[in-house]
């Protein structure tokens, strides 16, 4: 039973990082693509680090797997938001589709 | 349960595959930068899969190397490289 909701929360995690990939491909500026893969990383590795604990055996192992899900929280979330202050200070125009 | 554990892997590693077209096609070099860092995350729950498919405890640590590693690429970015 615990299997098949760790399975669940691992599908649903690769779902996030395939919402995610087509974020970062089809959005149209670095601002809305910046939100998207930040989105990826922080629901993507959370569900799958969720589902990746629940089936460890000790707690330990759990608590282990639950601190790559907070380092990797922290720092998409610190991420983006340096890359989108580099961008706004570099005068990156938001809003408006780039060329490519 | 490897099997489905490296089906999974092999799903997220070609979507962060996949991401390298933004990496080729830019514009900006903020856009390339986020491409490698959804590469990292991919990675590091890929590793957080197979140490459970393949019972291999030990890829727990070496996710979290990844983990703790990520920010500095996106740092380093930011200080030394755009300016």
């Amino acid at each position: 039973m615990v299997t098949w909701v760790a399975a669940a929360l691992i599908a649903a995690g690769g779902a996030f990082f395939t919402a995610g990939l087509v974020g970062l491909l089809r959005f149209p500026d670095v601002y809305a693509r910046i939100h998207a893969v930040t989105k990826a990383d922080t629901l993507g590795l959370g569900l799958v680090a969720l589902g990746v604990a629940l089936v460890q055996p000790s707690p330990v192992h759990s608590a282990r797997v639950l601190l790559v899900w907070i380092l990797a929280a922290l720092a998409s979330g610190a991420a983006g938001h340096l890359l989108c202050r580099a961008a706004w200070l570099e005068e990156v125009e938001a809003g408006k589709r780039d060329t490519s | 349960m490897p099997n489905l554990a490296l089906a999974f892997a092999a799903f997220v590693l070609t979507t962060a595959a996949l991401g390298l077209v933004r990496v080729a096609r830019g514009p900006t070099r903020a856009d390339r930068m986020m491409a490698a860092q959804l590469f990292g995350s991919a990675l590091a729950s890929v590793l957080l899969v197979l140490s459970w498919g393949l019972d291999q405890p030990t890829l727990i640590d070496v996710a979290l190397v990844f983990a703790a590693l990520a920010p500095v690429t996106i740092v380093a970015f930011v200080q030394r490289a755009w300016w």
